[in-house]
């Protein structure tokens, strides 16, 4: 009997996906390739893959939003737990409306907001792509919300305030280089979601662009040409660093690292130039000259720094070329917020390995050997000495640490 | 009973410079490559960071990065006579382990053998007379030349970055370098490191004395590079803790700053750390290896099944493990046959700690790296005329003071009290102004009947197996050479202008407890006759010929070097034989 029940099941099952397979259409290679190319622009791989996972897109990864903790869902084409029974309107509705299946809202930890700007077409070809890996049965619970934030009738709110659809428009006045960076920034590549500052709600401050934010515990810089590590990058070294995650300046670590390894360092080298042309043509504001370190803490500071970062920063902050970064001009070390420099001393940081670039260096933790007053002092001098940042209070790195302490992740 | 894994195309014991070199090789053709290693994984930010790395009481007095001898040891006698006893802990040697094996924490010192060292019996017979070599001593040719490991020196050269003057190349003699190299086809990559005030005083007395001094070839990088593999290394520091040490800098080549990162990126490649693998097995007919048998942290054993075994363990482990798993026959000192174990050797190190005016010399010794220094090479190997003096071998010299740390390199005049306050005084007054060359007369140690390795039929490892047994002692020839040497050197500072020179010559017996170097070799010699060595010369088993094994164990007797360079380039000279004519047509390379 039970053999009998299991062999009509997957009959039903092989005559349900043959009829599912024919909108994703898996016989376009072309699509295929495309929709791959784009699942790498749009890092889906990010948040649908539990790092070093053999199950790509399975689902499962916690996302910290600073509302709770949301956990990715299956995109792979299981059809229980995945996406194999979904229609393309139901999928194109999820990815470029924020619609579930159920008609229900999705959270803006899927960065719907920005794939808006992407043609259904695109999308059709992600899902092309999808159809194509391993389906894996991963049932996941995706909401961990408190009340009222697991309520996802508020999104419906939500979304009037801060969703705005919309296909990408080209602006016919720029080159096609510039809008094809545009078009990877504003749409699949949803560089805003971490780069531009937010609201209470969480939505975008939509007149501060790409002006810098914080996030799971690493601040996500300016990365207009006003301030911020682009503001001394040529077009070359954001390419470069967005192909290999170096350059002469810098190293990616954490989220930015995450970023390069399943998404940046996969695309076309044409596509990396697009997206720095494009972002070096977007005026920010221009950095405050204002500092009022004491003395007395850059004094030690200073002392720290030749003690524990001179080895391999030197002893005038500029590093080593694609392998330590210069801190006069360090993405994260300028910034208003102190909180990437304080969570790499404390923590340390391992920068991300690319084909291109293999070595994948690493700075060690000083939290165990460095109190908080120590801490504060040696990131003051790094923010100061070599440009121009409000200090650091000893409070603020004891809040850091106690909260790095907390972090699952 | 062990629990069998799927069968990979390639089995490596040890993931040191040779494993990590030849897995790289191997699985850069395209095979399915695991290599095993006994120790940790080992990463440079989290494993030795700047912060710790320079911690001299961890790393070298309580030999955090080396194998515990709780976790294996050797027993050790100077004659056959004498009953052995287990080393209880490390002296004349420092065993490595962990993913990095001793390229983690060697001096980096990066040299090439000289042509006369690969044809060694065959040049002294023909210069000197057969009659000239001691009657026990049992020297022998390589099998490979030097011109056939050029290339391979290179590659690896250009792998470490190492900093260098060329001294020849293809045959043209280059001005600072060292004359008595072989041909070389190309420069280092990167030039020499820069020398402090004691090291160029040294230089310019040996000038003047009529020798050539040249910088130390090194893999502390004088400036950033860049590897063929891509991965990229620092400048160094000078901080003066290499050896002993892991590089918390990425200034120092090893395989996790030049090949691990190039290596873990290639999805046909595994690496098994905390893997102590026991046995290497055979079929029923002996001939073929099937694989290996490893014991996992767990305490559970594994069967890794394989077509290739690649054996890259360190030189005395290699030489175990075949003697365990019943490879090649055992070396017989009495009857004189067999091959497993014979010609071991070790190295002939010397030293001249010298004293000077402190008010005229400031030294700042703590200004080092591992290898930096001005050699000469008019003592090495046969560079000069041995005839009139009664031995052969030799060694480079070199003012290669490679630290100041502050426990071990404090010296004092002879005759200072040992401890209390005139010893304080006397660190406070010499420190600047003492020089105590970490390698000084770096001597070859040639081979001998009686000196080799077998097992001990008394002591056991964890797993009631027998531990490796040495039976080392120096020869008259060795003692001579060593002498000789020592006094040459010294001459070098008195014309520096040393007021007091303190020659401390290696005299027999060898001292176990007394560091030297970590250059044990041999055992499991190349060569060109099945009956007086384990392997071809491309360092295949002549009785196991899908069995490669690696490491300084393949030298016949030792030069007056540093291995590392030899060792490497072998394991480059193998990984291209299996590359370009074992995989065509797997079986004996060479037929006996």
């Amino acid at each position: 009997m039970r053999r009998v029940a299991k062999l009509a099941l997957a009959m039903l099952t092989l005559a349900a996906s043959a009829g599912g397979a024919a909108s994703a259409d898996l016989q376009d290679f072309a699509s295929v390739e495309r929709g791959r190319y784009l699942a790498a622009a749009a890092d889906c791989g990010s948040c649908h893959t539990i790092p070093g996972s053999d199950h790509p897109f399975s689902g499962g990864r916690p996302i910290e939003t600073p509302f709770g903790v949301l956990v990715a869902p299956n995109i792979t084409p299981d059809r229980e737990t995945g996406i194999g029974a979904w229609s393309d309107d139901e999928f194109d509705a999820a990815v470029r409306k924020g619609v579930r299946r159920d008609g229900k809202r999705l959270y803006p930890a899927m960065p719907f907001p920005y794939f808006a700007r992407m043609a259904r077409e695109d999308v059709m070809d992600i899902r092309a792509y999808l159809s194509t890996v391993e389906p894996v049965h991963n049932p996941v619970s995706v909401n961990k919300l408190p009340f009222p934030l697991n309520q996802r009738m508020a999104m419906t709110v939500w979304d009037r305030l801060y969703f705005m659809p919309g296909e990408f428009r080209k602006q016919p006045d720029k080159s096609k280089e510039w809008n094809r960076g545009a078009y990877l920034v504003e749409g699949p590549g949803h560089c805003g979601a971490c780069h531009t500052p937010k609201t209470a709600l969480g939505g975008d401050k939509s007149d501060k662009p790409l002006q810098g934010y914080t996030l799971q515990g690493w601040v996500a810089p300016d990365i207009t040409s006003g301030q911020g590590p682009l503001a001394a990058w040529s077009a070359d070294d954001i390419a470069q660093y967005l192909k290999t995650g170096h350059n002469r300046f810098a190293a990616a670590a954490g989220l930015m690292g995450e970023v390069v390894d399943l998404s940046t360092s996969k695309l076309s080298d044409d596509d990396t130039k697009a997206i720095a042309a494009y972002l070096k043509d977007i005026s920010g504001p221009k950095p405050a000259a204002d500092s009022s370190a004491d003395s007395h803490v850059m004094a030690a500071g200073s002392a720290i720094y030749q003690d524990l970062c001179s080895a391999c920063h030197k002893s005038d902050g500029t590093g080593v070329p694609n392998l330590i970064p210069n801190l006069a001009n360090a993405a994260t070390v300028k910034t208003d917020d102190p909180t990437t420099v304080l969570r790499v001393v404390l923590q340390g940081a391992q920068s991300v390995a690319t084909d291109k670039e293999p070595t994948g260096p690493a700075m060690p933790a000083f939290g165990w050997q460095l109190n908080d007053a120590q801490v504060a002092a040696v990131a003051t001098y790094v923010r100061n000495h070599w440009g121009k940042a409000p200090p650091v209070s000893e409070d603020e790195a004891k809040k850091e640490r106690a909260q790095l302490d907390a972090r699952t992740n | 009973m062990a629990r069998k894994l799927p069968r990979k195309d390639v089995v490596i014991v040890g993931l040191g410079w040779t494993g990590s070199i030849m897995a790289y090789e191997l699985a850069d053709a395209g095979l399915d490559v695991i290599a095993i290693e006994r120790g940790p994984w080992r990463n440079t930010a989290t494993d030795y960071p700047p912060g710790y790395a320079a911690d001299e009481l961890r790393y070298r007095i309580r030999h955090e990065l080396f194998l515990s001898p709780s976790q294996t040891t050797f027993t050790f006698r100077n004659k056959m006579s004498e009953a052995a006893l287990p080393i209880r802990s490390w002296g004349a040697f420092m065993p490595p382990n962990g993913v990095g094996g001793g390229g983690v924490h060697w001096n980096a010192e990066t040299w090439r053998f000289l042509p006369s060292d690969f044809v060694l019996k065959t040049h002294l017979t023909e210069r000197y007379g057969a009659n000239f070599l001691p009657g026990d001593m049992t020297i022998q040719d390589w099998g490979v030349t030097y011109d056939e490991l050029e290339p391979h020196y290179d590659k690896f050269e250009y792998l470490c970055g190492t900093s260098g003057q060329a001294g020849n190349i293809n045959g043209t003699i280059m001005d600072g370098g060292n004359p008595f190299e072989g041909p070389r086809a190309r420069a280092y990559p990167n030039p020499p490191q820069d020398q402090p005030f004691g090291h160029t005083l040294f230089g310019k007395a040996a000038r003047d004395l009529g020798y050539k001094p040249f910088p130390q070839p090194s893999g502390n990088m004088s400036r950033p590079y860049q590897n063929p593999l891509g991965v990229r290394l620092g400048p160094c520091t000078y901080c003066g803790f290499c050896e002993w040490f892991g590089c918390g800098n990425y200034s120092k080549a090893s395989p996790q700053t030049t090949v691990l990162p190039a290596l873990v990126r290639k999805p046909n490649f595994t690496a098994r750390d905390n893997s102590e693998v026991t046995r290497i097995n055979l079929d029923s007919s002996g001939k073929r290896a099937t694989g290996v048998t490893f014991v996992d942290a767990a305490g559970d054993e594994w069967e890794q099944p394989a077509d290739l075994v690649v054996l890259s363990a360190y030189t005395i482990f290699n030489v175990q493990l075949l003697l365990l798993s019943g490879i090649g026959k055992a070396y017989d000192p009495a009857a004189n046959t067999g091959v497993i174990g014979r010609n071991f050797t070790h190295q002939t190190i010397s030293d001249v700690v010298s004293f000077f005016d402190p008010a005229k010399f400031v030294f700042n010794p703590f200004i080092a790296s591992g290898a930096i220094g001005m050699c000469i090479d008019e003592f090495n190997g046969d560079n000069f005329d041995h005839g009139p003096h009664g031995f052969v071998g030799g060694g480079y010299m070199g003012h290669v003071q490679t630290n100041g740390r502050p426990i071990e390199t404090t010296p004092v005049p002879p005759g200072t009290p040992l401890w209390g306050a005139a010893w304080k005084k006397a660190v406070k007054e010499n420190y600047q102004s003492a020089i105590k060359p970490g390698t000084g007369v770096h001597g070859s140690m040639y081979s001998y009947r009686d000196v080799y390795v077998d097992l001990d039929p008394t002591y056991k490892d964890r797993f009631n197996r027998p531990l490796a047994r040495i039976t080392m002692d120096f020869h008259d020839n060795e003692i001579k050479q060593n002498k000789f040497l020592t006094d040459k050197f010294a001459e070098i500072f008195q014309a520096m202008g040393a007021k007091q020179v303190h020659k401390e010559y290696r005299k027999a017996p060898y001292d176990i407890t007394k560091y030297q170097t970590t250059h044990l070799c041999g055992g499991a010699i190349m060569g060109t006759d099945s009956n007086t060595s384990a392997l071809n010369r491309y360092l295949q088993s002549w009785d196991v010929p899908n069995l490669f094994v690696l490491g300084a164990s393949a030298f016949p007797q030792n030069a007056g070097y540093n291995p590392t360079g030899t060792v490497a380039a072998l394991a480059y000279w193998t990984a291209d034989a299996i590359r370009s004519k074992y995989l065509r047509n797997p079986g004996q390379l060479i037929n006996a």
